[in-house]
């Protein structure tokens, strides 16, 4: 995937960068970086010309240079209401780990959570035999970006039967104007295992730029709930790629809340082996002149498996939208069952959502449904609302908060669940009720 | 309280009603009757203010005022409630929240306060246990799920809760067993009152065994056709809707 235009920008600094980078004296990962350094200066980022990016355009990012800047000593960070209440938590400032916010006090000694520096240095063999697994830097510009130079993140593993009776909260926070932060994560449950990760994505009011990857491995039997939450700031662009690997009968669900940012992407990969299950829920928030997009896979690779998605987006003003839902189902994938659905609201004329299902279906006994609409709100239902009191503007707003609220209650985490219940409510206020009736 | 005078309305240009005169008196029960596509939905919609209807016609006055000049929110805060014949689905919005929405609407549109928290449920309870509904309905989203005779309940609870001048009940036992059209019709007759009007839209005879009308009244092609007591919905019964629809030609 030659690109014609010169190299990015991003490549030029890449010498002086690597010096500093976590790992160094690790020569297999040096050859990994390397290699990867190699395949980014030639396909540099994402264009328009790829299908897979065709409504998303990345090149702001290369008009305006983010650079990975050191962490500030003395930075004041707020993380306030995102902090949960009964959570192991991880705090990344600016892609660096901050021990002063973190606290996994209290977490069983066979679990092992620590920031990925630290995890180079205890864990390598580890990591050696997982890195690259769950993810090819032939993926897209963005995942050799961050190989070849990613800094901090953070690291898992759950030892076999092991659940975790709290979930860890990995919390994102960007403070500095023009910063670039490429974390890694790295997530290993192995069999039987069972967690619940909480991740979190904020920022101060400035311009900042977050591309991270997570290879996350869910191994045979075990269950794995991610849960990610994306208020950056409105200046911020964010790319953000989960790619998972589930063995046979794992669970894994993705929550994916994307509320922030002026240009979002999230591409979330599964490959699920037999009679795995997996579920990608999705809730897109977008107004003013934001751009998200949510980019799925689930790829059956082997019989019985299930996958049920459903995402829904609700864009305002000049926002946009994308949402690629991609299922394939290999030839030897049979009595798959597969549900796939996509509803959008577009509250003004301006806004703009485009929604692609794909199913790719190669095996021959299979249940597979997609649905998409796009739409404004149902007229039936403001009338409706309207017959019991309630005025017209008000019963929009109802339903339009109802309809992205829907989203909300399936989260059981009484924190999370207030918290996100909050965001979308300063969205979409209701007005004289107590959110114990929502 | 109500005054239907020869009203004519259609939709997408083809005429529905066509000089329909009614008159409900404070504390009266009236049922309206009729075959398929007499009318009768359109007679309830139009009273409820549902867009895309055309008045061509004739006159609506409640309580003194042009009704079909107000909004569909001011004829309900205003005390007009319609229990629909298919209640729609609101996922996200639970019941307990659209009660007290539109309670508050009411108090406010009349100048009163918000209505206390825990008077609110209070009341609101009493009135689930009336329609001998689990609470826990109160916390579903609106009819989600629910089924027909859940749906219908729910329609009656509301009313039951918002307080109506003048309940229209539009094929409110359509889709019930005879259980749940008891339990139905117990509440709408615990509703019953001097200044409390009816208006009960029916195809069929039954509810009105649970439901005693002050009036019956045969509605055919857009038209009322023949207005008597109680024993005119047995007679129809009897005779089938053939009888009055050869009257009406």
């Amino acid at each position: 995937m030659a690109q014609d235009n010169a190299v990015s920008p991003y490549a030029a600094e890449y010498e002086e960068l690597c010096e500093q980078l976590p790992g160094q004296h690790l020569a297999w990962l040096q050859q990994i970086r390397g290699e990867a350094h190699q395949q980014f200066s030639q396909c540099g980022f994402p264009t328009l010309r790829d299908e897979e990016w065709r409504y998303t355009n990345v090149s702001p990012i290369e008009k305006k240079l983010f650079s990975a800047k050191p962490p500030l000593a003395d930075a004041d960070i707020q993380i306030g209401e995102y902090q949960l209440s009964d959570c192991w938590r991880i705090v990344l400032v600016d892609g660096y780990f901050n021990a002063a916010l973190s606290d996994l006090s209290g977490l069983p000694e066979s679990v092992a959570v620590m920031s990925m520096a630290e995890a180079l240095d205890k864990h390598d063999d580890t990591i050696k035999a997982h890195l690259g697994q769950a993810v090819s830097d032939q993926e897209h510009g963005l995942v050799a970006f961050n190989t070849s130079r990613f800094g901090d993140g953070l690291f898992i593993q759950i030892p076999a039967g092991q659940a975790l009776d709290k979930p860890i909260q990995l919390i994102n926070v960007m403070s500095q104007t023009d910063h670039l932060a490429h974390t890694r994560n790295l997530v290993i449950l192995e069999a039987q295992a069972e967690a619940q990760i909480i991740e979190t994505a904020i920022g101060d009011n400035n311009a900042y730029l977050s591309a991270a990857v997570s290879e996350v491995f869910v191994g045979e039997n075990a269950a794995l709930e991610w849960f990610k939450l994306q208020a950056d700031s409105e200046k911020a662009y964010h790319f953000s790629g989960t790619y998972v690997k589930q063995s046979t009968y794992s669970r894994f669900k993705h929550h994916n809340f994307s509320f922030g940012g002026l240009l979002a992407r999230n591409d979330i990969h599964c490959d699920i082996q037999k009679a795995a299950e997996c579920e990608l829920n999705g809730l897109f928030l977008a107004q003013k002149r934001q751009h998200i997009d949510n980019h799925t896979r689930i790829n059956h690779c082997e019989p019985h498996g299930i996958s049920r998605e459903q995402y829904k987006g609700v864009l305002n003003q000049r926002a946009r939208g994308v949402f690629q839902g991609r299922v394939i189902v290999a030839e030897d994938a049979q009595k798959t069952d597969s549900e796939m659905n996509n509803r959008n609201l577009l509250l003004s004329d301006d806004a703009e959502i485009d929604t692609k299902p794909q199913l790719e279906i190669y095996a021959d006994d299979v249940k597979c449904a997609h649905g998409v609409t796009v739409g404004q709100l149902d007229e039936q239902s403001v009338f409706y609302l309207k017959s019991r009191c309630i005025d017209e503007a008000s019963a929009r707003n109802m339903l339009t908060f109802a309809f992205a609220n829907e989203m909300v209650t399936k989260i059981a985490h009484q924190g999370l669940h207030d918290l996100l219940l909050s965001l979308v409510l300063e969205r979409f206020p209701q007005t004289d009720v107590s959110a114990e009736w929502l | 309280m109500l005054n239907i005078n020869n009203l004519h309305a259609g939709v997408e240009g083809k005429q529905i009603l066509k000089g329909l005169n009614l008159q409900i008196n404070p504390g009266e029960v009236h049922a309206i009757m009729g075959p398929n596509g007499a009318g009768k939905s359109t007679l309830s919609h139009v009273l409820s203010g549902k867009s895309g209807y055309e008045i061509t016609q004739g006159s609506v006055s409640y309580q003194g005022r042009d009704l079909l000049d107000m909004e569909p929110e001011d004829r309900a805060r205003e005390g007009v409630f319609l229990a629909f014949q298919y209640p729609v689905e609101i996922p996200g919005v639970s019941n307990i929240y659209l009660l007290k929405a539109a309670l508050n609407a009411i108090r406010k549109h009349h100048g009163l306060n918000e209505v206390d928290a825990m008077d609110f449920l209070a009341l609101v309870k009493d009135k689930v246990k009336l329609l001998q509904m689990d609470e826990k309905f109160l916390y579903r989203a609106v009819n989600e799920g629910f089924s027909g005779g859940e749906k219908k309940r729910n329609e009656i609870l509301q009313a039951a809760v918002l307080e109506p001048k003048l309940c229209i009940l539009d094929e409110t036992d359509s889709g019930l067993d005879i259980d749940a059209l008891k339990i139905v019709a117990d509440g709408v007759n615990s509703l019953r009152s001097q200044d409390r009007s009816f208006l009960m839209i029916t195809h069929y005879q039954r509810l009105l065994d649970y439901i005693k009308p002050d009036f019956v009244h045969v509605l055919a092609d857009g038209k009322i056709v023949k207005s008597g007591g109680p024993e005119l919905a047995l007679e129809l019964e009897a005779k089938g809707y053939s009888w009055v629809e050869g009257q009406a030609a």
